[in-house]
């Protein structure tokens, strides 16, 4: 019976992050339409999107580690959902945490842009390439900041779990936004390249690059590469509202923490234009390096 | 039931509807014709309200969009660029070039006629046609695939001997690979 309910939660989980996350990226669509004077697509367009990808015939082959790559995102985003509470009481959303997870978290959450990279890889276009290659030194910009600012944490408050950092928010009755502010900085300036909007898109950058990893990828490759996207940008806001913004009690404040969250990089996104590689990684160790290293100070200190 | 006719064609009619209001266009700037691309695109006309989005490789594109006329060298590149997209696909041959050679009617190293070597779906004729002309053509394009009869991409596997023959006879050095749709 636990079993079946931790599956049916799962499941649920899964459908909820897909349609938020899907929701959210047209409603990026028309802001960013909107910001542009233009009308823009409807909120939904893209379900409509991932609906014709679907229903493309698929005649790409060119290997069996390009198969891989989507699912790798896929499963890494459904696992790093399961790692992150929803709301603040479980709900019945599933939650397999453990003791020690926000460090499993850190690897978990590179594991599928690593495997997206081998999928890449064996599509043999050039395209592709430049684009794994800039998307790695991206990671290795924006990680160590995002590192840092974990790392803080848990020496401020002693635990290495994200419930026990809920638990801490909720004892005190502040946000750790406001109780560790530094990591919080630092932990945004990195969500601004985890995202990957401008002036951080150098990855899937559409006329400079050809969409970089994924050019080789059509039809349903795409639905599950857009799907597993949407999914894995409702985890990491969920897990940004966790752990600095005090999770949430019902599904409503999850959306507006999150969606208010998530206009951080969209809206710095829409009017910057695009760094050079050696740009973003220069932005990510100056600044938010700096935040980075007055956490960890502040919580050792204080 | 699921094999039923009936029921296929209500999975017909609604994959339908998504595919015409998610086009995502591959536009092959060959001739002058590219330029009127981006007023399209963008805040004056925005084609984006329409579904219609700009991919970056033939692998994600629905549509191909042949920008004006055609050189010989030119031709090679958008066959095998209409040939690694996936089905279904259509194609819209934009400017009077495409249709009868435009200005170009008496030149030696353009094609006259698209339709002999791709399977054209719409037309949008004009030299240039203005953005307004290009989403008339969006518009019938998404009129025909939602009645399904944009098929132009099963007219190409049916008569592939035909388009191979004319697409030799203007590329003798064309390398025809085997397809496996
Ligand atoms: S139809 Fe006119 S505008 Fe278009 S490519 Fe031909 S000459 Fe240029």
């Amino acid at each position: 019976m636990d079993l079946l309910t931790n599956i049916l939660g799962a499941i649920a989980t899964i459908i909820l992050a897909f349609v938020v996350g899907m929701s959210y990226g047209g409603i990026v669509r028309k802001i960013t339409a909107r910001v542009h004077n233009r009308l823009g697509p409807p909120w939904y367009q893209n379900f409509i999107d991932a609906y014709k990808l679907f229903g493309k015939t698929t005649a790409i082959h060119h290997g069996w580690m390009q198969i891989m790559g989507p699912a790798f995102l896929m499963v890494s985003s459904v696992v790093t959902l399961m790692f992150v509470p929803v709301l603040n009481n479980g709900g019945w959303f599933t939650n397999l945490n453990f003791k020690g997870d926000l460090i499993f978290l850190l690897y978990l959450m590179v594991f599928g842009p690593l495997g997206m990279a081998l999928g890449a890889g064996q599509t043999g276009n050039p395209n592709s390439a430049i684009g794994v290659t800039r998307g790695l030194s991206q990671m290795v910009g924006f990680e160590i900041p995002w590192v840092m600012a974990l790392v803080a944490l848990m020496i401020q408050f002693n635990t290495t779990t994200i419930t026990g950092l809920m638990d801490v928010q909720q004892m005190s009755g502040t946000w750790l936004m406001f109780s560790s502010p530094f990591a919080f900085i630092a932990a945004v300036l990195a969500m601004l390249g985890m995202f990957r909007y401008s002036p951080f898109d150098i990855v899937g950058a559409p006329t400079e690059l050809a969409s970089g990893p994924v050019s080789e990828n059509g039809g349903k490759f795409l639905f599950t590469m857009m799907s597993s996207g949407s999914i894995f940008s409702f985890v990491k806001l969920t897990l940004y509202v966790d752990l600095f913004m005090g999770g949430a009690d019902n599904l409503i404040i999850l959306l507006i923490k999150t969606f208010s969250i998530y206009m951080i990089p969209v809206l710095y996104g829409i009017v910057s234009p695009r760094y050079r590689t050696e740009q973003a990684i220069r932005f990510f160790w100056g600044w938010p390096l700096f935040f980075g290293i007055l956490a960890i100070l502040y919580a050792a200190i204080f | 039931m699921i094999n039923d006719k009936n029921s296929q064609k209500i999975v017909d009619i609604i994959q339908n509807w998504a595919r015409k209001h998610s086009i995502w266009v591959l536009a092959y700037g060959t001739g002058c014709g590219a330029i009127e691309i981006p007023p399209t695109m963008t805040s004056r006309y925005d084609a984006e309200r329409l579904g219609v989005r700009g991919a970056a490789t033939p692998r994600q594109a629905d549509v191909l969009l042949v920008t004006g006329y055609l050189t010989t060298k030119t031709l090679k590149r958008v066959i095998r660029v209409y040939e690694q997209m996936q089905d279904p696909k259509f194609v819209i041959g934009f400017g009077s070039c495409t249709i009868n050679g435009g200005m170009y009617y008496d030149s030696y190293n353009t094609i006259k006629l698209l339709d002999k070597y791709l399977p054209v779906d719409v037309y949008i004729n004009g030299c240039m046609p203005r953005p307004e002309a290009v989403l008339a053509g969006f518009g019938k394009l998404q009129e025909i695939i939602a009645e399904g009869r944009a098929n132009g991409a099963q007219k190409y596997k049916d008569n592939l001997e035909w388009y191979k023959a004319n697409q030799k006879k203007i590329i003798p050095s064309l390398l025809t690979t085997d397809y496996n749709w």
